[in-house]
């Protein structure tokens, strides 16, 4: 029932016909069930292999184009607004501004979470405006969170630390 | 009229550890753009890529390409077949006057799949076809050429054949990393992994890239003196059963005969100076010489060991090396082909390079379990 709809009811014709497990179980519907193993391993290439093994060393890389000036993270090979080769690597900080954030509470089979999982954009000091990783939030509550927050990285110790995005165990606010 | 103005590609390698499928699709599209003397971000009025999902192991796969090929915030999509049906669709973008430049893109990273032969299996019907048996899904190929050799009536020398023509060609081909001084003994003696197929008789993956630029013939004049004309395209499916197929490449009988007739073709044996065709698995290239109209139904066993199809035959087919030499391309194997041929048509294939050749084919198959393809026809 829509929000704010309370009088309006689903008009009989809408109904359907209800399953449940239990029929499903039985055999009441034909189904076939596969679950294929397919793996990949993704080359993470020249700029990537780069980006991870700084986070492997506790740093954040990006790169720089000289003709846009844009300072860009994740980094790439080329600026792909003015297709050429970047020029530069430079080291960023560990700290930005919460760009965007949503306050997730299921998971991706739609279970509930035990607790609510705050994901955010971080806009990464130093680099451009709009360049920023996708992360989430963590030691602050749900109802602190806003936009425009100021947070730093949390990192994995260096003995855990593989080369992977998750070597940022999550990021907190920078006060408080 | 639409012309090739500028080809570039990536490749090709057995594997490429130092580089991403973005890294080999912005090196393509590069040396495309150079090749065409253009600037994507200004000229290129539209950009079609050709993958397939489940090759690549990103769902949505079209939101990945714009960066590496210049076309952020510019008209892009992505076509789910080879190559060659971009090029079908740059050729209609072209046509109908929506854009005067596209850029067409086809690649393969198959180094990055680690189970080839569970996506080939991805594609099988999940009802009744995917779950018998748990054999690799070559076998289906080796299904098709058993039931075709025998209709022609063909030894395996016949088709051990086509290894021996298509890797000794790939050695005058430096991208071709699975080219090989081969004999028909060594091809005989290879094992069969599917009776009667033998395994040098499938083509090995491969990575590479390949990216076109095509343009409206108006704007081709401006761009260069040695246009490439895409003289017809055309493209064909049959049905997805594997049970019920014809087994004789009706899709390529079919795809050839629109393309044809678009190019005002009327007798592709004397027409076509020469042929770039898909030989996946070799059995294939003698299918589709025969549904290209190359030769008779009979004649093509014949003529193959009589060396007409050779790099110095009546009519080349597969001097690049093929997929045999050059490797399973996936998406970018029509890519591969109509490279090739582009590269005949201009004079630019150094070594390997055929006298005299005006028109040329490129044809490519949507690849195991499927019955559909494509072809381009090329000229100057």
């Amino acid at each position: 029932m829509a929000v704010g709809k309370k009088d309006i009811e689903c008009p009989p014709y809408a109904e359907g016909t209800p399953l449940s497990d239990e029929d499903i179980k039985s055999g009441k519907v034909t189904y076939v069930e596969d679950h294929p193993d397919i793996r990949y391993s993704w080359t993470a290439g020249q700029a990537i292999s780069r980006f991870l093994n700084g986070l492997k060393e506790g740093k954040i890389l990006g790169v720089k184009c000289n003709k846009c000036g844009r300072i860009m993270v994740p980094p790439r090979m080329f600026c792909e607004l003015c297709f050429k080769p970047i020029d530069d690597w430079v080291e960023l900080k560990d700290t930005g501004t919460v760009q965007t954030f949503s306050i997730s509470y299921i998971d991706p089979d739609a279970r509930p979470l035990p607790e609510p999982i705050i994901v955010a954009v971080i806009a990464i000091d130093g680099a451009s405006p709009n360049m920023g990783i996708m992360h989430i939030l963590d030691e602050v509550k749900p109802e602190d969170v806003y936009i425009g927050m100021k947070v730093k990285a949390v990192w994995k110790s260096e003995e855990e630390r593989e080369g992977a995005i998750t070597d940022i165990k999550y990021w907190k606010p920078l006060e408080g | 009229m639409v012309a090739v103005v500028g080809v570039g590609y990536s490749g090709f390698d057995a594997n490429t550890p130092d580089l991403s499928w973005k890294e080999i699709m912005y090196e393509a599209a590069l040396r495309a753009y150079t090749d065409a003397g253009i600037n994507p971000r200004r000229d290129v009025d539209s950009f079609v890529t050709c993958a397939e999902d489940i090759y690549e192991g990103f769902a949505i796969f079209d939101e990945f390409v714009p960066d590496q090929l210049g076309a952020v915030v510019k008209p892009t999509c992505t076509v789910c077949a080879d190559f060659l049906y971009g090029i079908a669709t740059a050729y209609m973008q072209i046509r109908s006057g929506l854009a005067d430049i596209v850029a067409v893109e086809a690649h393969s990273k198959a180094s990055d799949i680690q189970t080839f032969g569970n996506v080939v299996k991805f594609a099988m019907d999940p009802i009744w076809l995917r779950n018998v048996g748990n054999a690799h899904p070559y076998y289906l190929a080796a299904l098709e050429m058993f039931q075709y050799m025998g209709e022609r009536c063909l030894s395996e020398e016949d088709v051990a054949r086509v290894v021996v023509k298509n890797k000794n060609n790939a050695l005058l081909n430096a991208s071709a990393p699975y080219a090989a001084n081969v004999t028909l003994d060594d091809v005989m003696a290879s094992p069969k992994l599917f009776d009667p197929m033998k395994k040098m008789e499938i083509a090995p993956l491969a990575d590479g890239c390949v990216v076109f630029v095509l343009a409206s013939e108006e704007v081709a004049k401006e761009l260069t003196d040695t246009p490439v004309w895409v003289k017809g395209v055309g493209w064909w499916s049959e049905t997805y059963g594997y049970d019920t197929a014809s087994f004789s490449a009706m899709y390529a009988y079919k795809a050839a005969k629109m393309a044809y007739k678009m190019a005002g073709i009327t007798n592709p044996v004397k027409e076509v100076d020469f042929a770039e065709v898909d030989d996946r698995f070799a059995f294939k290239e003698m299918q589709h010489i025969e549904a290209l109209q190359l030769a008779g139904k009979f004649e093509v066993a014949r003529l193959m060991a009589e060396g007409y199809f050779d790099r110095d035959g009546a009519l080349p087919v597969n001097v690049s090396g093929g997929n045999l030499g050059v490797g399973n391309l996936l998406e970018a194997t029509g890519g591969q082909k109509a490279l090739e041929v582009v590269l005949q048509l201009r004079g630019e294939a150094g070594k390997r390079q055929l006298s005299d050749v005006k028109v040329g084919v490129a044809q490519a198959w949507r690849y195991l379990p499927a019955n559909s393809g494509a072809v381009a026809v090329f000229g100057v």
